[in-house]
């Protein structure tokens, strides 16, 4: 093995570290819902590239209310889905579309774009 | 008293979100702009939430001259629209994805055209004679020239999607091309910029500019291609959506004919329709008669005749009379409305097949690029000093293109999607993904006799006046029972009008409780009702009627009887009757494998005759209602996956019991609340249209995963090299990329192939 290949590996398998703790371990945003006067619980969540905040927290047995701006025309963020909930709403681009839903179990539930590649939960107190 | 009113000066009130205030005031002069603005009457800014609330008079300020107040005052408006209406919604993303395809396509051609220059010019080194002629360093900035648009123009948004991502530790399939096309593109460029770098090193500086072009081109046009299809996997929604009738014709109180946007439509209007009209919304016939056409909402394709007191539904079609109708529903309550968010549910939702799907995807592309990576490694530490970086470049950016994480991602939901949508066609709405799924599990169906079966109503089955006119005799019976309001009274009108003849009038009417009812028909009294009835008015039964009475009963039929003048004359046979439909659907279910089982309250007997009838073999009778969900149970716990059939409020029980419920549509709408699919049509078709449907798509689900699945479980190794050691076979990036975009096009049209489905 020469001076190069002893680096690329070096390199390589750092990298490859790197990747795996930066997309599975490292820390992720996470929001508090705001309760409004009406007892709704409201987030405003940013599509792009991804969902921020990505972890939102909620409260059990109040009703609440997403608002996804869609900060972005890729084609990856245009669905969102809440299985779950049995929700699934087209998001148009630079625009905020609404979802309302009632969690009534505490738990975490994925919210996903169509195929699954941008993930956040909604965890439920 | 009331006096003329003057009319109210209406204010509108307009929210418009502001941007670029960067202190409280700022806000204060906004505010001011708007307040100076004509016919504002108060505006209220927020320097916090970067709001603007104004009251106006809609008769001297428009919208738009709020918003210029603002961008007067310096600032502009955000076309942030709040929460929009479902079909507001669509109709905004179907604008924006025509715009986005226009681009694509664009896009995809820029690319394709440079491509095809780019390609000939890099092959030259395969003519040496021509190569000799030619300056490398120059042919490789020009195609560095050529190759910038392509990244720049076509794989822009490639580029900025991973970044976005990779931002908030997303990683998708842009990623991958990113990653991929831009490893290629770096390196070729360090090879044009400084070529001495690696001659230097005993290198010959090649370049990839045609990979990085031809992946684009190819990635691109799987998108377009990618883009098409998925328009059509929607399509069955889209056209539900937009028969929604635009107008409607009110009839106001004063007689006159109006005709009204359907969102002004209230609640109590009365609308009119006439022959060849859609009907605008939900409501009751008040006056007139009509044959309606509802396969749109039912998949029923024979017109239904309704009248005065009979529900309508928006979106059906008018055949051949006109009616006027009360509105009962407007908007969000209409069935149409109900159905469209049904299927939209249903298409939000996951199915249990997928989870395995679900977990490769979320942690797909970050261990793609692991396994990219570490074949570069291997590769650079295996392979000969002098080929060692261009091959493991060659394979890295191979591994990283072939990856195809959109066909695992399309597979279940594109496939639910269409199937969902071509249920509502045929009138089968399925409340979500698992009910699919379940459907397709079913081995045994039990039937609820009553309303699934038969009709749910009593019809004349037999009528016998021995040594009578009986068309005569009918018209007088239905004469009495026409002023009758019970239900038996209701099936024999229904009959005598079927049978045709003169109506005669009926007078000094009189309704016996629990008997039967009396009247004068053309001078003569006439009775009837049961047996109880006659014998109470000292009339008895001449033998032959007494053995037809024995009969009919046998048959477990309901008999009326009738007697003219003081004579007992004629014996009515009444009895649910089986749907003409239900033998053929319950042979076609047969046909499938499943085996049917019928339940119901009644005695022994008459089971065992319907059953006979329509050619089940088991069947539960006298079971009271609050037993259907143990005997839902019961078949459970000899192993079967059990779907169940009903109507009734009472089967709610039952149909949440049963693995899948399926709840006929006639019923009500606690029965469609625990049924996860409702059948919109009344017979028993809509099962079998049900059991097909899941039946062919869990099957085109599971090929799409298993494409899916062996795709990138084969393809990811080869890219990588490992058939290299045995065979010498390596895999271009180009071949990659085109195996790429073919793979998820090819699992959206097996999807698009259950558009074909047809249960005739």
């Amino acid at each position: 093995m020469d001076t190069s290949q002893i680096i690329v590996t070096i390199v390589g398998l750092g990298l490859s570290a790197f990747v795996i703790w930066y997309f599975f371990f490292s820390a992720r945003q996470t929001a508090s819902a705001v309760s409004s006067s009406s007892g709704v619980q409201q987030v405003d969540i940013t599509v792009k590239g991804g969902y921020s905040p990505d972890i939102i927290e909620v409260e059990k047995g109040k009703p609440v209310q997403l608002s996804f701006y869609r900060d972005e025309e890729n084609s990856c963020s245009e669905e969102l889905l809440l299985p779950d909930f049995s929700i699934r709403r087209d998001l148009p681009a630079f625009k905020t579309t609404l979802v309302e839903l009632l969690p009534e179990t505490a738990g975490t539930f994925p919210f996903t774009c169509g195929m699954g590649m941008l993930r956040g939960s909604l965890v439920v107190k | 008293m009331l006096l003329p009113m003057e009319p109210v000066l209406k204010t509108k009130t307009e929210t418009l979100d502001i941007e670029g205030m960067t202190c409280a005031s700022c806000a204060a002069f906004v505010e001011k702009s708007l307040s100076r603005t004509p016919g504002v009457q108060r505006a209220l800014v927020n320097y916090a939430t970067e709001k603007a609330t104004i009251d106006y008079l809609p008769t001297e300020a428009t919208p738009a001259a709020l918003r210029q107040a603002v961008v007067s005052a310096g600032y502009s408006v955000v076309e942030r629209a709040p929460d929009t209406s479902a079909a507001e919604r669509s109709a905004e993303l179907d604008r924006q994805k025509a715009l986005a395809y226009q681009q694509l396509k664009r896009r995809f051609w820029v690319a394709t055209g440079l491509a095809i220059v780019i390609m000939p010019l890099s092959m030259l080194m395969l003519w040496p004679a021509l190569m000799a002629r030619v300056n490398m360093p120059v042919l490789n900035y020009a195609l560095l020239l050529l190759t910038l648009p392509v990244l720049a123009y076509s794989g822009r948004e490639f580029y900025v999607s991973a970044w976005n991502g990779f931002k908030h530790r997303a990683a998708n399939m842009d990623t991958l091309i990113a990653v991929g096309t831009g490893a290629a593109f770096l390196y070729s460029l360090a090879a044009t910029v400084v070529p001495d770098f690696f001659t230097s090193r005993g290198l010959i500086p090649e370049v990839y500019y045609d990979t990085t072009a031809t992946i684009i081109a190819l990635i691109l046009l799987g998108k377009v291609l990618e883009l098409r299809a998925k328009t059509q996997t929607s399509a069955a929604m889209r056209s539900l959506m937009g028969l929604q009738a635009k107008t409607a014709r009110v009839v106001r109180p004063d007689g006159q004919e109006v005709d009204v946007p359907i969102e002004q439509v209230q609640l109590g209007n009365i609308v009119l329709v006439r022959p060849g009209e859609k009907v605008a919304t939900d409501g009751i016939i008040t006056d007139g008669q009509s044959s309606l056409d509802e396969a749109m909402l039912t998949g029923e394709s024979l017109p239904v005749t309704k009248k005065t007191g009979d529900p309508v539904f928006g979106a059906t079609l008018n055949k051949t009379g006109s009616f006027r109708f009360e509105v009962t529903k407007v908007g969000a309550d209409t069935m149409l409305s109900q159905i469209v968010k049904l299927v939209e549910d249903a298409q939000g939702s996951r199915a249990p097949i997928q989870r395995l799907a679900d977990k490769v995807s979320a942690i797909f592309v970050p261990t793609v690029v692991v396994i990219a990576i570490l074949t570069f490694v291997l590769w650079f530490d295996l392979a000969p000093a002098e080929t060692r970086l261009p091959l493991a470049l060659v394979n890295f950016v191979a591994v990283l293109i072939i990856a195809c994480p959109c066909a695992l991602g399309l597979a279940t939901p594109t496939a639910i999607m269409v199937s969902t949508g071509k249920g509502a066609e045929h009138g089968v709405l399925i409340r979500n993904a698992e009910a699919l799924e379940k459907a397709y599990q079913v081995n045994t169906v039990l039937l609820d006799k009553t309303g699934t079966i038969t009709r749910g109503e009593p019809a004349v089955t037999d009528f016998v006046a021995p040594g009578q006119d009986g068309a005569q005799l009918l018209q007088v019976v239905a004469a009495v029972e026409r002023q009758s309001e019970h239900p038996l009274a209701e099936a024999v009108v229904r009959h005598a009008d079927d049978q045709g003849g003169d109506k005669l009038t009926a007078t000094d009417f009189r309704a016996v409780e629990g008997k039967g009812a009396a009247a004068t028909v053309d001078g003569q009294a006439v009775l009837i009702g049961n047996r109880r009835l006659l014998s109470d008015e000292g009339i008895t039964l001449s033998p032959e009627l007494k053995v037809l009475a024995e009969q009919l009963l046998s048959q477990a039929k309901t008999v009326l009887y009738v007697a003219v003048a003081g004579q007992a004359v004629g014996l009515l046979g009444v009895a649910d009757t089986v749907r003409d439909t239900s033998a053929a659907a319950i042979k076609k279910l047969q046909a499938l494998g499943i085996e049917v089982v019928m339940m119901t309250g009644d005695n022994p007997q008459t089971a065992a005759q319907v059953a006979g009838q329509v050619g089940i073999i088991r069947y539960f009778a006298e079971v009271l209602p609050a037993d259907k969900a143990g005997k839902v149970k019961e078949l459970q716990g000899e192993g079967r996956i059990v779907a169940m059939v009903g109507d009734g409020i009472n089967d709610a029980p039952a149909l949440a019991q049963a693995d899948i419920g399926l709840a006929v549509g006639s019923g009500t709408d606690v029965a469609m609340e625990a049924a996860g699919i409702t059948l919109m049509r009344s017979d028993l078709n809509g099962v079998v249209t049900a059991i097909e449907l899941s039946r062919q798509t869990i099957r085109t689900i599971k090929q799409n995963l298993f494409f899916a699945f062996i795709y990138n479980t084969l393809g990811i190794p080869v890219a990588a090299g490992l058939l290299y050691p045995f065979f010498g076979i390596l895999l271009s990036p180009m071949l990659a990329a085109a195996a790429m975009a073919l793979s998820s096009v090819s699992v959206l049209a097996n999807s698009l192939r259950l558009r074909s489905f047809d249960n005739h």
